[in-house]
């Protein structure tokens, strides 16, 4: 039923809105190494990861919790630099944050004292390439497009969590990112309105495809999202496994209960809960008192 | 379902018919805090002419003149030049030493909160200045500076400036990084970054240095008014008016400038709060 009026309703169209055609733009990272910690006591948290994000593709990275996602998202947005190796975006290497990497934060990174409008407009007004009414025609198409546009003039903590995190989406895209970086982008909301945000960012997803970056350690959504879905192992991370996900698109939630996305679920359960095991080897063989 | 816009409802949106609901509340407070003023005048009233009552003086309490007496002899000090001159040599030395210490205290806090080297350096000195107390340096306060009025609006500074430091400091570091790095992304240089998301991210802990060290002014200023300004210098304060009322022995009097100051201390804390609301509207939105 719901399904239905997804279909029957489809999300407006606006050509051009946010990128327009399928962007081309791809990151590779080469034998990233990254540390943290005092010499004496490092912890490797990537370890030699080498990784393709292929150009118009949602490619997810799984990865038990801790095991180095989050790092991945700094290095690739520029936020750190890698201890070794590097990252490239389009053949050029990575040096620092700009605009062409955009991220959308866990939980939210919205401005507080800026109004959702303020937050919109916060990149484009800061660089000035673009201005005025076309700026002002640019935030209200996008706020629209995400629905917020009786909300513009309220502050972030006014916002639901859902709202908030559609409010990032549209501060994002305004500054025409060429990979869009998402961090656990849905973590912290209920059950309903996450389910509903999956299927709002694959629409948006499909009607440019925009490379993009999507981090999440929940398996079902990292299936329903992903174009590629990337397994890391444990900490310090490495490439574990990359599936290729073949569900059709334009996808609806109903997909999520296919065979098809029973088997991929399966398969790359039973690599994570490796990954997950492995966590706790040293545990029971250092640790573990009164073993046989 | 028409879109994910319809499915989160905001938090506002039954605000109309809420606010009409609190400001009814907001009358009701009112009443409860003026009847439990009368209520302590009343109790006051009765405790201090206990012995004229009963016979028997309460402790404490019996030794205090009756609210009553207050009131008469805080009408013959209205009228009074000399009594509206206090209110004005206080509120300017509090003032004096107030934005002293906030042009002072905010630059100071934001350097040792920036730069790790300005930290190392000025920090440690910092710390062992702080915990001294302002009136502690009374003394060195009235060798060091040539006028009794300098020396109080010194040690007035001094009251809030260690107040305000250590609050800016802790407001910049719990800043928090994602603001950073998202504006970053964006394309803010550190100009940007710093008037856009350092100085309105500390600025909640910059009011609430402000209030609590708008209140050691005051605490500050009327001791050092009733230790240092003994007479000779013209208008004395607040402080001195007390001091001066209690060698006249007019213990009504001493009551009228301890009141007077409470009310100065209220409004001058109301000030800040109205200011800070002016000045941070996403912190009062509900």
């Amino acid at each position: 039923m719901q399904a239905q009026a997804n279909r029957a309703d489809p999300p407006v169209p606006a050509p051009g809105l946010a990128g327009g055609t399928a962007s081309q733009a791809s990151v590779e990272i080469r034998g990233v190494c990254k540390s943290y910690g005092e010499e004496w006591e490092r912890q490797d948290v990537l370890k030699d990861l080498t990784l393709d994000i292929l150009p118009g593709k949602l490619t997810v990275v799984v990865g038990p919790s801790g095991c180095g996602k989050s790092t991945l998202v700094n290095l690739i947005a520029g936020f750190e630099r890698p201890d070794r190796g590097e990252i490239l975006l389009n053949g050029r290497r990575v040096t620092g944050p700009s605009r062409d990497r955009m991220v959308v934060f866990q939980e939210t990174a919205l401005i507080p004292w800026q109004t959702t409008y303020q937050n919109v407009v916060f990149g484009p007004k800061l660089r000035g390439d673009l201005k005025g009414q076309a700026l002002r025609q640019r935030a209200h198409e996008l706020l629209t497009k995400v629905g917020l546009q009786d909300f513009i003039h309220k502050y972030p903590l006014q916002l639901s969590g859902g709202m908030q995190r559609r409010a990032e989406l549209a501060r994002a895209l305004i500054n025409q990112p060429q990979v869009m970086i998402m961090d656990e982008p849905f973590r912290g909301l209920d059950a309903m309105s996450r389910g509903l945000m999956q299927e709002f960012f694959l629409r948006l997803f499909e009607e440019n495809r925009r490379t993009n970056l999507y981090v999440t350690s929940e398996i079902d959504e990292a299936i329903f999202l992903a174009d590629r879905l990337v397994v890391l192992s444990n900490r310090p991370a490495q490439l574990r496994a990359v599936i290729d996900i073949g569900l059709p698109r334009p996808r609806h939630y109903q997909v999520m209960s296919s065979p098809e996305a029973f088997e991929y679920k399966r398969e790359a359960m039973e690599l994570l809960h490796d990954e997950a095991m492995r966590s706790f080897r040293p545990f029971q063989a250092g640790r573990s008192p009164g073993g046989p | 379902m028409a879109s994910v816009g319809e499915i989160s409802r905001p938090i506002g949106v039954a605000r109309a018919r809420r606010r009409l609901l609190l400001r009814a509340v907001g009358r009701q407070e009112l009443w409860r805090g003026l009847i439990a003023i009368v209520v302590f005048l009343i109790l006051w009233e009765i405790g201090a002419r206990s012995k004229e009552w009963s016979g028997y003086t309460l402790p404490y309490i019996g030794l205090l003149p009756p609210p009553s007496e207050v009131a008469v002899a805080w009408s013959k000090v209205l009228v009074k030049e000399g009594y509206w001159e206090s209110w004005y040599q206080s509120f300017k030395r509090v003032l004096t030493g107030f934005l002293a210490a906030q042009l002072i205290g905010i630059p100071f806090g934001l350097m040792l909160a920036v730069n790790k080297y300005f930290r190392d350096i000025f920090f440690p000195p910092f710390e062992v200045l702080r915990p001294i107390p302002p009136l502690a340096w009374v003394p060195a306060s009235l060798i060091f500076w040539p006028t009794n009025e300098m020396s109080i609006a010194f040690v007035t500074f001094l009251g809030a400036f260690f107040t305000i430091v250590i609050n800016v400091l802790g407001g910049a570091r719990t800043i928090d990084v994602r603001y950073l790095r998202a504006a970053q992304s964006m394309g803010a240089n550190n100009w940007h970054l710093f008037w856009r998301i350092i100085l309105p991210g500390i600025l909640p802990s910059i009011f609430t240095g402000a209030a609590v060290g708008m209140g050691i002014t005051w605490e500050v200023v009327v001791a050092a008014e009733m230790i240092s300004s003994g007479g000779t210098q013209g208008g004395g304060g607040l402080g001195f008016f007390i001091w001066n009322s209690y060698m006249g022995g007019s213990m009504a009097q001493i009551v009228v400038g301890m009141i007077s100051i409470g009310i100065a201390g209220y409004l001058s804390s109301t000030i800040i709060r109205m200011i800070g609301n002016r000045a941070m509207p996403w912190r009062n939105l509900f």
